[in-house]
């Protein structure tokens, strides 16, 4: 058995990173290749839009070109990627924001100390995540309703539950608290929790919850 | 603990970074309460749905236009 030491998770992309670091350019294209739809998917849960999410798609790899030979490898590479990703998808959004002709006000009782949102449709699912997740209009409807929630908390649940990036990793990029990133998460799933079951809960077996229940 | 309680620590549950005592509490609850049973359930159904989409397809025009972009960038950072 061997006595060497725990070694670091082995990022999968190093080989590729390291030979595009040396000017290979197959190396890059097959890692354009390897994240270009996971990218297009981030950029567009975050932007709305599809033309807007293809800029930032070209501004991450154009980002990744100009900076490769600066990746520390202090991240995987995929932590990287998502990093840049997110920035200038939060850069247009700030853009866009700002050409607005009205400033867009959250709704008022939409802060991170409101009460946390109740659950009102409670039902089991009537079938698996695995199986809704093959359909297409699945897809799609679980997606406008990601699309419905306020930017703050969409942007919590891409990066922590698509992404899995860790809750710190989340709270520097978005330069928030770790405490914020975690009330926006679980602001985020419930919001969630509640619009999905109302599609896919079995309405006969719907549960009446009684708010005077305790123990 | 309440279900009020419950929800508040909801997130450490379903993540799996719940201190023991903490989740014993959790779990006395859970046992005895069916409503939030199925809240934690609906929960990790719905992460795991955004988990298992698949990614969108980029249109062909785009990712031709795009490789030609990165093409002319490489030439000028890997002269």
């Amino acid at each position: 058995m061997s006595r060497i030491a725990e070694p670091r998770p082995i990022d999968p992309d190093l080989p590729l990173v390291q030979a595009a670091r040396n000017g290979n350019f197959d190396a890059f294209e097959k890692l354009v290749a390897r994240y270009e739809r996971q990218i297009y998917t981030l950029a567009l849960r975050i932007v709305g839009r599809s033309q807007d999410a293809e800029e930032v798609v070209q501004e991450t790899f154009l980002s990744v070109v100009q900076h490769i030979r600066d990746f520390q490898e202090r991240s995987s590479f995929h932590t990287w990627l998502v990093r840049i990703a997110t920035n200038h998808a939060l850069k247009l959004l700030r853009k866009r924001k700002g050409q607005a002709a009205v400033s867009l006000d959250q709704p008022a009782n939409d802060s991170d100390d409101a009460p946390l949102p109740h659950p009102e449709f409670i039902a089991e699912w009537a079938d698996e995540p695995s199986r809704l997740a093959l359909r297409r209009e699945v897809q799609e409807t679980v997606d406008r309703a990601l699309a419905h929630l306020d930017e703050k908390y969409r942007v919590v649940f891409v990066l922590r539950d698509i992404q899995e990036l860790s809750t710190e990793e989340t709270a520097r990029l978005l330069g928030i608290s770790v405490a914020n990133v975690k009330v926006r998460l679980l602001r985020a799933r419930l919001m969630l929790r509640e619009q999905l079951t109302r599609l896919y809960g079995d309405p006969q077996r719907r549960i009446v919850h009684r708010h005077d229940h305790d123990q | 603990m309440k279900c009020e309680d419950l929800l508040k620590a909801m997130n450490e549950y379903v993540d799996g970074q719940m201190d023991l005592a903490v989740c014993k509490e959790f779990e006395q609850h859970l046992a005895g309460c069916n409503p939030c049973q199925v809240v934690v359930d609906n929960i990790r159904k719905t992460i795991r749905l955004y988990k298992d989409g698949q990614p969108y397809e980029l249109p062909p025009e785009f990712c031709q236009r795009m490789r030609q972009a990165l093409r002319d960038k490489w030439k000028q950072q890997f002269p």
